[in-house]
C-alpha cells in the first residue's frame, strides 16, 4: 500500500531554460530582416494609387525613391501636393539630376543600369509635376522608373 | 567554515528581457515589399531627331484633361470601358506588320482575333498608344489609365499564351522567374512578348 502512496508529488515544473534561446533566435531573425526607415518623410505619406499590373522591386540597393506629396511644414513650404521630396529635403525637380548621380557614385559601374527610380507620389499630385521629374530623370539617363502603386483591383 | 557553493544565478527573467526587445521590433518591422508599374522611359532624342511618319489609324489617342477626364480616339470614355477599346484597337491586326530588321516584308497577324478593320491597327507591333495629359491631371487618375492600358496587353498576351503553350502568360513568367537558365522557357517568353510589344508613349503635356 506505500508504494503507492509514495508517488503522490506535485507535477514538475516545465523546464523553461530554453525559453530565452528561442526567444532570441526569434529576435536575430527580426533584427536581421529589419530595415529602418533612412529618410524621414517632410511630406505627408503619400496615398499611394491602386493598380492592378503591378510588379514588385527587386534589389533594393539600386532603387532611389522621389517622393511627391503634401508637405508636412506648409507654412515653410507652402501648400498643395506637388512638393517633391529627395533624400531629407524638399526640393525642385532641378536638383533630380543631382540626386541621382550622387546615388549612381554609391554603386559599381556595372549595376548603374538596373537602377531604377521608384517615384512615390499622392493620388492629388498632378501629372505636370511628375512629367518634370521624368523629363529630369531623362536627360540623366535613368531610364527604368517604376511608379509606386499599391496592388489592388486597379479601380 | 564550511565552504559555501556559489548560488546561480537566477536567469529567469531574461526571457522577459528577450521578448521586450523582439516586441520592439516586431513593431519596427515593416516587410512590405515595394511595387509598382513600372515603365522605361524612352532616350532623349538628339537635337536633329525627326520622327517618323506614322499612320494615323495606328495611333490610339487617349486624352486625360484637367478635370480628370477621357477622351479615347476622339470620344469621351469612362475608365471601365477603356481596356476593352484598347483591346480591340490593338488587336485589329487590318494590315501587315513591321517589315524584320533584315529585310524580310512583314506579315499578317495570323494570331490576331480582331475585326481586321481598315481604319484600325495594322498589327500589334506598330500599334501605338498614345497618352496625352494636362499638367493639371490628378496622379491617380493618370497610373488608373496606365493601369487599364497595361491590363489590356495582359490579356491579349495570356489568350495568346494559352493557344500555343496552353498556360497563362503570367504563369509562363512566374516560372520562367523560378528558373532563369532555361533556354525553352525563355525562348516562349520572348515570343509572346515580341508578339504583342507594349507600346505605349507618354506625350509632352499640355499646359
Amino acid at each position: 500500500m506505500s508504494k503507492f502512496r509514495k508517488k503522490k508529488k506535485g507535477m514538475p515544473a516545465v523546464n523553461t531554460a530554453a525559453l530565452p534561446d528561442i526567444v532570441f533566435m526569434l529576435l536575430f531573425f527580426f533584427m536581421v530582416t529589419t530595415t529602418m526607415r533612412e529618410t524621414d518623410l517632410r511630406i505627408e505619406t503619400p496615398r499611394l494609387p491602386s493598380a492592378s499590373e503591378v510588379k514588385k522591386l527587386e534589389h533594393k540597393s539600386l532603387v532611389c525613391t522621389i517622393y511627391v506629396g503634401k508637405s508636412k511644414d506648409p507654412s515653410k513650404h507652402g501648400i498643395g501636393f506637388n512638393k517633391i521630396q529627395l533624400n531629407d529635403k524638399i526640393a525642385s525637380a532641378d536638383q533630380v539630376p543631382a540626386f541621382i548621380i550622387n546615388a549612381r557614385s554609391k554603386v559599381s559601374e556595372a549595376e548603374v543600369p538596373f537602377m531604377t527610380t521608384s517615384i512615390k507620389a499622392d493620388k492629388e499630385s498632378n501629372v505636370g509635376t511628375i512629367t518634370d521629374i521624368r523629363l529630369k530623370l531623362r536627360d540623366v539617363n535613368a531610364l527604368k522608373i517604376s511608379y509606386s502603386a499599391s496592388k489592388g483591383a486597379g479601380n | 567554515m564550511a565552504r559555501r557553493e556559489n548560488p546561480e544565478i537566477n536567469a529567469g527573467s531574461m526571457a522577459d528581457i528577450a521578448f521586450l526587445l523582439l516586441i520592439f521590433f516586431l513593431v519596427t518591422t515593416t516587410m512590405n515589399v515595394d511595387s509598382g508599374v513600372s515603365k522605361k522611359l524612352s532616350e532623349k532624342p538628339p537635337a536633329d531627331y525627326v520622327p517618323p511618319i506614322i499612320k494615323e489609324k495606328n495611333i490610339f489617342e487617349v486624352n486625360i484633361n484637367r478635370n480628370n477626364e477621357l477622351l479615347v480616339e476622339g470620344e469621351r470614355m469612362d475608365v471601365k470601358d477603356l481596356r476593352e477599346a484598347a483591346v480591340k484597337f490593338i488587336d485589329n491586326g487590318g494590315g501587315l506588320g513591321k517589315p524584320g530588321e533584315d529585310g524580310t516584308p512583314g506579315l499578317p497577324c495570323d494570331y490576331c482575333g480582331g475585326e481586321r478593320s481598315e481604319s484600325s491597327s495594322d498589327h500589334p507591333n506598330k500599334a501605338i498608344i498614345s497618352v496625352q495629359s494636362d499638367r493639371g491631371t490628378e496622379y491617380g487618375t493618370y497610373i488608373k489609365v496606365q493601369n487599364e492600358l497595361l491590363r489590356a496587353y495582359t490579356v491579349l498576351r495570356n489568350r495568346l499564351c494559352k493557344k500555343r503553350y496552353d498556360i497563362s502568360f503570367d504563369e509562363l513568367e512566374e516560372t520562367y522567374k523560378d528558373n532563369k537558365s532555361n533556354e525553352d522557357l525563355k525562348k516562349k517568353v520572348e515570343d509572346i512578348k515580341t508578339a504583342y510589344p507594349q507600346i505605349i508613349s507618354d506625350a509632352e503635356p499640355t499646359s
